[in-house]
């Protein structure tokens, strides 16, 4: 019984360890590539060694292409990103705390609407939404990429800490309220400091997803000073035609540079929010 | 008295969820309706829209092959990629629920794609790794099969799109994964009392416990599957010969590169149409397949 284990156990740890491999080879290769001379990216390319460790790419791909370098589009979407988290976080935990505590007029039917947004295809609002920013004077600008953040954000964060604060014992509220708290400073007091581990998963996937995007900067940012690093990786790989691709994989891989950093502090909150409320 | 009362709570409740409602009328229902709008309309963002009835309509469903290509691409990438993924997500949570050392190390790893497989980084690596000279061509001559020109070739172009979101089975696979864990273990001792075997226990028990977390993977996966964007506007741009040319990646053309905002208005109503009714499907078969405790089982 005790020798059937131990095999099972090499055949699982061999095929976990196998695929698992697989699984995280784009990425390995991305790096490792990142160091290589481009006669090796293609002639030696599978391997995952560099025959000669070539830093220069780093310091080549910084300097980005044109007039424009990877400080700007670092700046940029550092900018967009910090902004869009700020806002998500402000606005999506006040009006979650509205919709979880406080009884208003139409209050099922509002929820009901914030539902269906949960679901709506972005390309429904794409156009006409691109349109309004385009009469406003917005486009060109961080407005449309930051302020849809400051007016709820994704749906999707405000179910989730709606949900949350369900948990939260009523008792505490109403002891405030004897206390002399009004609603905000129930929220202020009372519910945000205790919304903490779902604002981290809130931040967390609002900062992913924000500095991943690609679409709403493509549409909306024209001049490349304003780019974010989705656009400028974009604009390296067009411009460059495949003729610069160490550098280019220099600039990939730094690009998810920050991802990386927050996944390892903090992927025991993103797995329990993708466990809990089956984000993305 | 009670009344002034619930009228400034109700106040008091619009002006904390205020942000929302805003973002809501201006950023949600106010262009939904602009949207219907401007889909009879021909629209170039310059001039004032034109109503022209349901031209737009009329064009689209009978006078535009490359909407029915890009419709046909779209239904082919999400029906394969989609059970493929989820395959592939229910096996290793499986596999990872065997109560072994070292799970969480692996569920991390294997969870790492989900996370940044979207990017533009990881759409340039795809281009490299799938090009002529690029890692996979050079690990099949090293096993003795010949290599192709994956991105180039109208046949293989889709498949390595739908390899890349594949690979990113990480999310579905730990919701299954905490579907798993909720299964109580009585069931599979009294399976095991009753001398089942582990087909038998996979088919009774693991299934149909589990078919509310696959409902949930299935509808998410297949919406986003038609809303695929970045990674065809990348690696392919839609080619070769429009192979991977995908509805939202067409509709963002004809909006956004030659300007058709009313006819692109027109294609976003008719992709609502059709999520909404293989979503109406989906729910409406769920009840024949999908088992829910508190109704105390069928």
């Amino acid at each position: 019984m005790k020798k059937k284990r131990t095999l099972s156990d090499i055949v699982y740890y061999t095929f976990v360890i196998l695929f698992g491999f697989v699984m995280i080879y784009p990425i390995l290769w991305m790096v490792m590539s990142s160091l290589k001379p481009e006669t090796e990216i293609f002639g030696n390319a599978a391997s995952l060694l560099p025959g000669e460790w070539q830093w220069g790419n780093y310091s080549r791909g910084w300097e980005g292409f044109g007039r424009t370098g990877f400080d700007v589009y670092f700046r940029n979407s550092a900018i967009v990103t910090g902004l869009v988290v700020i806002g998500t976080v402000c606005s999506a935990s006040l009006v979650a705390y509205g919709f979880a505590r406080i009884n208003f007029k139409f209050k099922a039917v509002l929820f009901a609407c914030l539902m269906a947004t949960v679901m709506l295809p972005v390309q429904i609002t794409l156009i006409p939404q691109y349109i309004l920013f385009h009469n406003v004077g917005w486009v060109n600008t961080f407005y449309p990429l930051v302020v849809p953040a400051f007016l709820g954000g994704q749906p999707f964060f405000i179910f989730l800490l709606i949900q949350f604060i369900r948990g939260i014992p009523r008792e505490l509220d109403e002891a405030a309220i004897i206390d002399g708290c009004n609603k905000f400073g129930v929220f202020y007091r009372i519910i945000l400091p205790l919304l903490k581990p779902a604002l981290v998963t809130v931040v967390i996937f609002a900062f992913m997803w924000t500095w991943d995007d690609f679409l709403a900067p493509l549409i909306y940012l024209n001049s490349a000073n304003l780019h974010t690093v989705t656009l400028g990786l974009r604009n390296f790989m067009d411009a460059d035609g495949g003729t610069n691709w160490g550098p280019l994989l220099a600039m990939s891989s730094l690009s998810l540079f920050p991802q990386f950093i927050l996944f390892a502090f903090f992927q025991k909150y993103l797995v329990q929010g993708i466990a809990t409320t089956g984000l993305k | 008295m009670e009344r002034k009362k619930a009228l400034k709570e109700s106040l008091t409740g619009y002006a904390i969820i205020s942000p929302w409602l805003i973002g809501f009328f201006f950023l949600i229902l106010g262009p939904i309706v602009a949207s219907f709008y401007l889909s009879f309309t021909d629209y170039d963002l310059l001039s004032s829209p034109n109503w022209i009835g349901f031209d737009n309509y009329i064009n689209i469903l009978t006078n535009d092959p490359r909407f029915r290509q890009s419709l046909t691409v779209t239904l082919i990438f999400v029906f394969v990629s989609t059970p493929l993924k989820l395959i592939f997500a229910l096996a290793l949570a499986m596999l990872f629920n065997t109560g072994r050392k070292g799970t969480g190390f692996f569920t991390t790893i294997y969870y790492i794609p989900s996370i940044i497989g979207g990017s533009v980084a990881i759409a340039v690596v795809w281009r490299i790794i799938f090009g002529r000279n690029g890692a996979i061509n050079d690990i099949l001559t090293t096993l003795g099969l010949e290599g192709m020109n994956w991105i180039g070739n109208p046949d293989t172009a889709l498949t390595v799109l739908i390899l890349l979101v594949v690979w990113q089975f990480g999310s579905p696979m730990i919701i299954f994964l905490a579907g798993l864990r909720q299964i109580p273990t009585e069931l599979y001792e009294a399976a095991s009392v009753d001398g089942a075997n582990k087909l038998q226990t996979f088919f009774k028990i693991t299934i149909p416990m589990l078919t509310p977390v696959i409902f949930f993977n299935l509808i998410m996966q297949t919406i986003g599957g038609f809303m695929i964007f970045t990674q065809a506007y990348l690696i392919t741009q839609g080619g070769p010969m429009d192979s991977t040319l995908f509805y939202a990646l067409y509709l963002y053309e004809t909006a956004f590169e030659y300007l058709r905002m009313g006819y692109a208005s027109a294609m976003a109503w008719i992709l609502l149409l059709i999520i909404a009714a293989i979503t109406l499907l989906l729910f409406k078969s769920s009840s024949r397949w999908v088992f829910y405790e508190s109704e105390g089982g069928r």
